[in-house]
């Protein structure tokens, strides 16, 4: 992706500086300037980020598994930029629920600059509302003028090299299915910032996919692998699982070269046996959400203190209590929201309601709720 | 007045406003469960039908609301408009803090996901800080609402607002109290947490105060700041005029939300509990004492907006966690469960409710033997 001009508008440079002022601020107190600012223009902010899709692209017309898409996004002056392999904090104002869902996805394009456009894609997953609703919409045609809510780029999975590691050491790239994107996004940041096979850099790209038509990103890997730049890119399809004895074979010394891993967990799994003993290996993998209806089962973990125990069934503000935590609370029965939590995954029952949700990084009422399997919750 | 459950050893109390309070006391444990299931029923149909229309509604009031603002501000810089642009700003904060503040700190839209209308990130344009609010009013009142001895609400630690309240010759000022605590009800509302009332009696000590005091000055200086220096500043040689009309807008805002909150409690008919009563309460017995603590005001829709939809005090006290816009649908169905179970509902027109409200005010300055019906 090519950088694009500095926002132009009325929320860069002067104005920019203006709208984040101390007095602004005091003026639009206790609101803040980004809540007046929204109702004129949606892309005019002074501290939140948001978004709108300018462009979109369907990866894998071709593909009878689930669809892929490529969202182009132009977002407020207010974005610091990325640096490659991070990823980035997206809220949908879902149409159907009025609700607005905040799922993470990591950047697709080279590294950006403040306020400069970047890429996301993302695979449509079946238990994921954001996914199937974002690249739903670009299967069906539309998407693009979508405005978006998101954080900044977070997340320290990102192009640094060992302080011990010389730049012109080896780089390798371990990826499957849609985690290809982080390390796509490193790739085309060594090539953009003049990489080539001049560097005496050796870069190996190992991606495993479902299927040829799965593939995504398959003709500019092509136009890589083709080009004279010692980036090697390997790609495996459908049953070609990973091995430990083909890593060697690729790269003989591959427990000494800076690894990048992001995939589905059972290669997670395999890659980081492999690596065991190695600091070299940086991994990175969303989980999707687990769901276990109707057992009482599973551990429930506090992520904020570090205490896991058994679930014993009753309400997590209860079973927190247990282990000797204090989590603010209130009526203790569901109607002061003195309680509410981040639940950062697993599936939970709503007592009153009888109601299970399996959403990641939830916010919910833990007097009133109680988990169904493996919970975490951040306290 | 109190109510007793079970043993009536005292006669039963006789309502001025002749609602038989007394009637009230009649329902059985297995009637108060059926009750409770019947309420909760409306609660759990009520939450799977939210969705984009109050959605849109929120916003369309946020919208709203900040229209008013922004007009108010400006229109300071036209002196021969000083009164519409009281009146403007005053829309504004009474809209910020009733359908807007009060209603989304309670969590009323929190299912929505959206940060700006969050009950953990919210906060009004007023001097209490949300933060510290949500604690008294969410947790304190609506938990253990019209329990004397614990609620607070009950004459906010000044006034004496039920019978039940041992009388003092302090309490001879109660109306002067009351008039006061109008005029200041913002500043009044922000010292609620300080419960002043317990340190002077001894039951707290000023250390506790200690957590309560830095949120608390940074969000009186902000509020101070905006609306005593920085926007009469703006509006360079009118500055006095600009400051005398946002203390006018707060003035009316304070006088706005005292008047509508105690019509939401204080009327006659309204009942008191003891801790006694309220022991291990069931859901219905919590939903009973809702509903017999609480009262409507009637009136139209604009009534309801300004009032942030508390005039449906009854609906909001059984369900404080919906969205307010669905009280007025709620409370036809509320209404004909309570006529059923032989429950009072109180309701009344507002300027029913005032008179009725300033009557106790001024009874209860005096010792119970005067005023023995």
């Amino acid at each position: 992706m090519s950088p694009t001009a500095p926002l132009a508008g009325p929320t860069s440079g002067v104005v920019a500086r203006m709208l984040r002022s101390r007095v602004l601020a005091a003026l639009a107190s206790p609101h803040g300037v980004d809540r007046y600012l929204e109702l004129v223009n949606p892309m005019w902010a002074a501290e939140e980020v948001r978004a709108r899709v300018v462009a979109v692209h369907h990866e894998n017309p071709l593909s009878d598994a689930a669809p892929v898409a490529t969202l182009t996004l132009q977002p407020t002056s207010t974005w610091r930029g990325h640096r490659a392999g991070q990823y980035v904090q997206v809220g949908v104002d879902l149409p159907d629920s009025a609700k607005r869902m905040t799922r993470i996805f990591s950047i697709s394009s080279a590294a950006s600059a403040p306020g400069e456009q970047f890429t996301l894609t993302i695979r449509a997953h079946d238990e994921g509302q954001v996914s199937k609703h974002l690249v739903g919409e670009v299967v069906a045609g539309r998407g693009v003028g979508t405005m978006l809510h998101l954080s900044q780029a977070e997340g320290e999975f990102v192009l640094d090299e060992s302080p011990a590691t010389p730049t012109i050491s080896h780089l390798l790239f371990i990826t499957g299915g849609s985690g290809i994107t982080p390390a796509m996004s490193m790739v085309r940041t060594l090539l953009r910032d003049g990489y080539s096979g001049k560097a005496g850099r050796k870069v190996t790209f190992l991606h495993y996919a479902r299927s040829p038509e799965d593939q995504i990103f398959a003709d500019e890997l092509a136009a890589i692998s083709a080009a004279d730049n010692d980036v090697t890119v390997h790609l495996r399809h459908g049953h070609h699982v990973f091995s430990e004895l083909e890593l060697r074979r690729l790269v003989p010394d591959y427990r000494d070269t800076d690894t990048w891993a992001c995939g589905p967990a059972g290669l997670m799994e395999l890659i980081n046996t492999s690596y065991a003993g190695t600091t070299r290996l940086r991994t990175e993998f969303f989980k999707a959400p687990r769901v276990e209806a109707g057992s009482a089962e599973g551990d429930v973990t506090f992520g904020r203190s570090g205490q896991e125990a058994p679930n014993s069934g009753v309400t997590l503000l209860e079973q927190a209590e247990a282990l000797g935590l204090k989590p603010e609370f209130g009526c203790r029965m569901g109607i002061c929201f003195s309680c509410t939590s981040r639940k950062s995954e697993g599936t939970v029952r709503n007592v009153r309601t009888g109601a299970e949700s399996s959403l990641p990084d939830e916010d919910i009422q833990i007097c009133v709720t109680t988990p169904v399997g493996d919970v975490a919750v951040d306290l | 007045m109190s109510i007793a459950y079970e043993n009536e050893t005292l006669p039963p109390p006789v309502d001025p406003a002749g609602i038989d309070v007394d009637a009230l006391k009649k329902l059985t444990a297995e009637q108060l469960d059926a009750f409770g299931a019947e309420t909760d029923a409306i609660r759990q149909r009520v939450i799977a039908d939210l969705g984009q229309v109050d959605r849109d509604y929120i916003h369309k009031v946020v919208k709203i609301q900040r229209g008013f603002e922004i007009a108010g501000r400006a229109l300071f810089y036209v002196p021969p408009a000083w009164p519409l642009a009281v009146g403007a700003l005053s829309v504004s904060k009474i809209l910020d803090n009733m359908e807007i503040g009060h209603n989304v700190m309670h969590g009323q839209y929190d299912w929505m996901g959206e940060p700006g209308l969050s009950s953990r990130k919210f906060d009004w344009d007023n001097v209490c800080p949300g933060e510290q609010w949500k604690y008294s009013h969410n947790y304190i009142h609506h938990t253990f609402t019209n329990i004397l001895g614990k609620d607070r609400d009950i004459g906010y630690g000044i006034l004496r607002m039920d019978e039940e309240q041992k009388w003092h010759p302090y309490y001879l000022g109660n109306p002067v109290y009351a008039l006061l605590l109008m005029v200041f009800f913002e500043w009044g509302v922000a010292m609620h947490d300080l419960e002043v009332e317990n340190i002077v009696s001894g039951k707290r000590s000023l250390d506790e105060n200690k957590a309560i005091y830095p949120g608390l000055m940074k969000k009186i200086r902000k509020q101070a700041l905006k609306d005593y220096v920085l926007f009469p500043a703006l509006t360079g040689p009118l500055f006095p005029l600009t400051l005398a009309g946002n203390a006018t807008a707060n003035l009316i805002r304070n006088i706005w939300a005292f008047n509508i909150i105690f019509c939401g409690h204080f009327p006659a008919g309204v009942a008191t509990f003891t801790e006694e009563e309220c022991e291990n309460e069931s859901r219905g017995h919590w939903y009973h004492r809702q509903i017999l603590g609480s009262a409507n005001i009637t009136g139209g829709k604009l009534l309801h907006l300004m009032s942030g939809n508390l005039s449906h005090q009854i609906e909001h006290h059984l369900f404080p966690d919906l969205p307010a816009r669905r009280y007025p649908e709620i409370a036809t169905e509320v209404r004909e469960i309570c006529e059923r179970y032989g429950i009072a509902y109180n309701s009344g027109p507002l300027h029913k409710q005032l008179a009725s409200v300033a009557a106790k005010i001024c009874r209860m300055a005096l010792p119970p033997k005067r005023t023995a019906d």
